[in-house]
């Protein structure tokens, strides 16, 4: 099997062992990875903060860089929801780019999403260390529905402790451009979420989305916390 | 952030409600208490099926609103009231103190009503000469402390029981007191002389009916019934977007609205009133007059934000929005906070006054998914964040920012020329930043995935 790996532009810039990690998880499986090298970002980030035309610009470069058949799986559930669920918003007065934003939607897939419903990756017997915990970001959870597919993959992993977060699905104050228009709200949610994080004694947090992993990751340290934050792609591939 | 007066402000309110341990605290433990049992009372329920009943019945009474009004102000009036309709705050206000002051009326009791906090009633009929008193325990606590409802349900929500007993010690004259039961006796013996002593009593209604002219009322306290049976006039404000098409739709609302706002399955009192007492009737006003007010619905109704008009003041968006939790109601510094009151915010009182609020989401999508009328909050706020973006409220940092984003992004040699210029200037920039954005996000790598994958 093909697919086509959009790395996302967090990955790219800040977290490029997330993308490697995605890589070897998805090569374990037989899975043929195609990396689109005219890829940019999806256009969230001016989404999120009203500038459609950037959105819309970054969106007509996405569609055109992840053309053909194959899937797109992506380590990432805003982004995924993006593609998914705001393209084909964004050019509902365009046909042409509606037609393929659809078509490009339904082959769209979060990186979770597929491990479970296309690779049955959760029966795989994968290994893990250690006692983990799980942030479940917005995005993925409310405009994906995908709730269990991580769970089902973290709580498969032989010889890892899987420990349920309170309030899991709680916003971590990332929000994208929210993060820099209210620093001061997003800096009082990521508090509460380390806080939580911390109550569980788990040593390693992890997610769908760098976006949240990173606000987590700021918060934990800020407050003298050592608690490992790890992308999902991660803490699936170390026992690879 | 944009340095409008109007941001500032913003900014502002939302330091003082975080550095407010006592506030933060009585917010969390009361939200997450109604977040909580709201979450216990639906789970066996089929809640999709009634929140998308509930979502019909509304999207009709929307698209048919000209025609249910009518038939509603003739229904109103067939049973013996005399209904009003106002255009605005000021011509209610007018109607309001005109009835009141063609009827002598020199003390006014009023059971919980977001709409005349909307047009500022009490201030308007106070000039005037007359008392008045709120009557919901939570609405009186907050006039007493001569302060604005926080939560449209619960308007003294921001405030602990520490805080409400040396409020009644020092306003009331009684013992101190952090016990709810005693403070709510304080309360009951204070407001049961008002009531028998008031000229007229003032309701809003979350829902009246068009086809039978009903207003309805759901009060917890049963002081919805002292209001409106004990005077012998009653008026009611209501804003025309609250209509039911027939008594019929009253059940789906009925189970949908406590259980959406506090989890229970019915609030105490329900109240269904069908024009004033009639000979032979035990209970009910001599008088009942409706004034029906638009102020700036029709205008909604007419454009992209229509469905924000679904909505039915349960509070469920604000319990569990995160910010709202985070710095609670006052922050807003708008009658309606939280989700759906940043959205009617920006509608009613325009973008200038707005926009800072707009930013007060991480459209995380928890108000998307409590709605009981499906009220597609994240897409409305969203299109706001769009519409200021588009009126010239972005701040000026931000939006060449995204001018950048825009030039490069179509680009992918461009892009890794910004990838490898902001991995240059990180440290910089976060220095410049202090606390904010920048120095929460990790410095670009020197090798981007890109690259690694060449």
């Amino acid at each position: 099997m093909r697919i086509q790996f959009f790395s996302t532009c967090l990955v790219d810039t800040f977290f490029p062992e997330t993308g490697e990690a995605a890589l070897r998880l998805l090569r374990r499986f037989g899975v043929e990875v195609a990396y689109p090298k005219e890829q940019t970002c999806c256009g969230k980030p001016p989404h999120s903060g009203g500038y459609t035309h950037e959105a819309r610009k970054a969106a007509e470069h996405f569609l055109s860089v992840f053309d053909g058949a194959d899937p797109i799986v992506i380590p990432s559930g805003s982004c995924a929801s993006m593609i998914k669920n705001h393209y084909p918003e964004l050019f509902k007065d365009n046909p042409r780019l509606l037609e393929k934003a659809r078509k490009t939607a339904e082959r769209t897939y979060e990186l979770t999403q597929f491990l479970v419903h296309v690779l049955n990756a959760h029966e795989a017997g994968l290994k893990g260390t250690g006692r983990i915990t799980y942030h479940a970001s917005c995005q993925l959870t409310r405009e994906l529905s995908v709730k269990e597919e991580p769970l089902l993959l973290l709580n498969s992993l032989q010889g890892a402790e899987f420990v349920s977060l309170p309030h899991a699905d709680r916003c971590c104050g990332f929000g994208g451009i929210f993060m820099a228009r209210q620093p001061e709200i997003s800096v009082a949610l990521a508090e509460e979420k380390a806080a939580t994080i911390r109550n569980t004694n788990a040593d390693t947090v992890t997610g769908c989305d760098h976006g949240c992993l990173m606000n987590i990751h700021d918060a934990l340290r800020r407050r003298g916390d050592n608690v490992a934050v790890k992308h999902i792609a991660q803490v699936l591939a170390e026992g690879l | 952030m944009s340095s409008s007066r109007e941001a500032i402000t913003f900014r502002a309110n939302v330091q003082k409600a975080l550095r407010d341990p006592m506030l933060r605290e009585a917010i969390k433990r009361a939200t997450d208490t109604f977040v909580t049992k709201r979450t216990e009372g639906i789970a066996s329920l089929p809640m999709e099926e009634w929140r998308e009943k509930a979502s019909t019945i509304r999207m009709k009474v929307l698209d048919n609103l000209p025609q249910y009004v009518e038939q509603f102000c003739a229904s109103a009036e067939r049973a013996g009231a005399k209904v009003y309709q106002a255009v605005d705050a000021e011509s209610a206000r007018r109607t309001v103190a005109g009835i009141l002051e063609d009827r002598g009326v020199k003390k006014v009791v009023k059971a919980k009503s977001m709409v005349t906090e909307e047009i500022h009633l009490n201030p308007c009929l106070q000039e005037r000469g007359i008392d008045v008193l709120e009557t919901d325990l939570g609405e009186y606590i907050v006039q007493l402390a001569a302060e604005a409802p926080s939560h449209i349900l619960a308007p003294a929500i921001h405030k602990t029981r520490e805080q409400i007993g040396k409020l009644f010690a020092e306003k009331l004259g009684v013992d101190y007191s952090d016990d709810p039961t005693v403070l709510t006796r304080v309360a009951r013996n204070v407001l049961r002389t008002e009531f028998l002593t008031a000229d007229a009593g003032i309701t809003g209604a979350p829902f009246a009916v068009a086809d039978t002219g009903s207003l309805v009322i759901f009060t917890n306290e049963g002081n919805g019934r002292m209001v409106t049976t004990v005077p012998r006039l009653h008026v009611a404000v209501l804003t025309i977007e609250k209509l039911l098409p027939s008594v019929t739709d009253l059940p789906s609302f009925v189970r949908l609205l406590p259980r959406s706002a506090t989890g229970q399955m019915l609030s105490s009192y329900v109240s269904v009133i069908t024009g004033p007492r009639k000979p032979g009737d035990f209970t009910g006003a001599d008088e009942l007059h409706i004034v029906l007010l638009d102020n700036g619905r029709w205008e909604i109704l007419k454009g992209e934000y229509r469905e924000i008009l679904k909505c039915i003041r349960c509070s469920a968006c604000l319990n569990v929005c995160p910010v709202y939790r985070a710095i609670g109601g006052h922050a807003y510094d708008s009658t309606y906070p939280g989700p759906m009151g940043i959205v009617l915010t920006a509608l009613l009182e325009g973008m200038e006054r707005a926009h800072p609020v707009l930013d007060a989401t991480t459209l995380c999508g928890a108000c998307v998914d409590a709605c009981p009328v499906k009220v597609p909050l994240v897409r409305l706020l969203c299109r706001l964040r769009e519409a200021s973006v588009e009126e010239g409220f972005a701040p000026l940092l931000e939006k060449r920012g995204m001018s950048a984003y825009g030039a490069v992004v179509s680009s992918p040699v461009m892009f890794a020329f910004g990838q490898t210029l902001a991995r240059i200037f990180w440290p910089f920039a976060q220095k410049l930043s202090g606390y904010g954005p920048m120095s929460r996000i990790p410095r670009p790598v020197a090798r981007a995935f890109r690259r690694r994958m060449l």
